[in-house]
């Protein structure tokens, strides 16, 4: 198969690190997660970050996991900054405090994306499996803005608090937020496994979807809504990752270089590592990347669909997950002849009452060995000096 | 046609990039981007020239009459572009008025 030459890419999610002291059930990091030992050194990262420069990315997204639990962090940042990357901090905002905010600040931090989970606190921490969440994300919020960095808001909206949709966004207005993402969950990773507990109902998404729609316009100028909808509802796919291989690439606590964060779930495609190739030979050459650029490898409807280009057949991931085929269309496309599966979870999503405590909450798995117990606990244990 | 909220904004409002909004020239690409929390946009030759004196110095008439006299442009289609381009900008909130 001819890939077409790749165009230049823009954006880097690094995720610097799996280790979260949160375990929010719809979190799109794979299961497996990497373990604190396998992660790249301070060094690596850099050279990564001067290779991404050098190709073209603007951006560089330093998430996770929850990037403060790296003890480099601001000298991540700062390197970065120093190539004129701009810098986005992905955070669920416990483990920072002023010092450590006043620090990535003068580091040249551009920007944060602080997570809530919703605007109940009670709530809130039941879904981020931490007692106690909800009140520092609040406190950090207020030290992001009194530092002067711009602030991001990001929530996510399942079953749990799909009816403070709009809530969550007054609570952004409150925080000082200039921009709100309301992202549905799509569902890979942990989301995919608690896709029954996390999935709303058709009439509640849709509520949702026009009340946040409504704010848009009442508060345009003064807060930035960016909405994704929920794509299992939707008639055509979304346009995922902006096509194959297109825009963005994703590097793993690890090193493994990703077209998207869920790639890995596709079996039999080949990543490259940072450590054994140049992210310029990755983003042009590695196997994975190749594997779905341009529209070759469609099947129909996709391949002769006048979409092919705006959408481009939805998402590799999702097709698999529920086709067993990455090259399908994706089944949220109501010309997918497979889009009776999606028609199917909707049913089921409908009139399910979620059991308190019933998530599967993210965590890493105990290493199989002796020294297992203790490191599986090192996920909490993260550096707040 | 300038719609009536970019009219209204007062001539003496110093605009400026917030923290977190950068001109940048991409050498890579040989052009100049405006880079934003999850956004790039890309600019055109006049945007660029109207943005790069968004410092919180200078005030909107004060831009528009340094345009107008570097470029020997029309005055009133200056100002109407400079409002413009401010008020799209404030409204996505990246520009401060």
């Amino acid at each position: 198969m001819n890939a077409p030459a790749p165009s230049r890419p823009v954006g880097l999610l690094a995720e610097l690190t799996h280790r979260c002291p949160l375990g929010c059930p719809y979190c799109s990091n794979p299961l497996d997660l990497d373990a604190r030992e396998t992660e790249l050194p301070t060094a690596t990262w850099q050279r990564v970050f001067s290779e991404a420069a050098g190709i073209g990315i603007l951006q560089l997204h330093l998430s996770g996991g929850e990037p403060a639990s790296r003890r480099d962090l601001a000298e991540l940042v700062a390197h970065a900054a120093k190539l004129g990357l701009y810098t986005n901090l992905i955070t669920s905002g416990v483990g920072l405090n002023r010092a450590a905010v006043t620090k990535l600040a003068e580091a040249g931090l551009d920007h944060v994306q602080l997570s809530i989970q919703d605007s109940q606190p009670q709530s809130a921490d039941h879904i981020a499996g931490y007692k106690g969440a909800f009140a520092r994300k609040v406190e950090v919020a207020s030290l992001v803005t009194e530092t002067g960095l711009p602030l991001t808001v990001n929530a996510v909206i399942h079953r749990a608090n799909v009816r403070r949709a709009g809530a969550m966004v007054e609570l952004a207005v409150r925080l000082g937020a200039r921009r709100v993402e309301i992202a549905h969950t799509q569902y890979y990773g942990w989301g995919a496994r608690n896709r029954g507990l996390l999935m709303p109902s058709r009439e509640e998404a849709e509520a949702a979807i026009e009340e946040v729609e409504r704010l848009k316009t009442t508060l345009a100028g003064t807060i930035v809504i960016d909405h994704v909808a929920p794509d299992y509802h939707a008639r055509y796919p979304k346009p995922c990752m902006s096509g194959w291989a297109r825009r963005t690439l994703n590097v793993t606590p690890a090193g493994k270089v990703l077209p998207c964060h869920a790639a890995e779930l596709i079996p039999g495609l080949e990543f490259w590592n940072v450590t054994q190739h140049s992210l310029e030979e990755i983003w042009n050459n590695s196997p994975a990347f190749n594997a779905f650029r341009g529209d070759e490898w469609m099947r129909e409807p996709c391949r002769s669909c006048a979409r092919k280009s705006v959408d481009f057949g939805g998402c590799r991931c999702q097709a698999f997950m529920l086709t067993g085929e990455a090259r399908e269309a994706d089944p949220v496309c109501h010309l997918s002849p497979h889009h009776r599966i999606v028609e199917e979870i909707l049913a089921e999503a409908r009139g399910e009452a979620a059991e308190p405590g019933a998530y599967a909450y993210r965590r890493m798995r105990p290493l199989p060995r002796s020294r297992g117990e203790r490191l599986q606990g090192e996920d909490l244990d993260i550096s707040a000096e | 046609m300038i719609d009536e909220r970019a009219l209204a904004l007062s001539g003496a409002s110093r605009p400026r990039l917030p923290r977190g909004v950068r001109l940048k020239h991409d050498d890579v690409r040989n052009e100049w981007l405006l880079l934003a929390p999850e956004r790039v946009l890309k600019t055109n030759a006049i945007a660029v020239e109207i943005l790069k004196r968004c410092t919180g110095e200078q005030s909107l008439d004060a831009i528009v009459d340094d345009l107008a006299s570097t470029f020997t442009a029309e005055r009133s289609t200056v100002e109407a572009d400079v409002r413009t381009l401010l008020m799209e900008l404030a409204t996505k909130r990246l520009v401060d008025l």
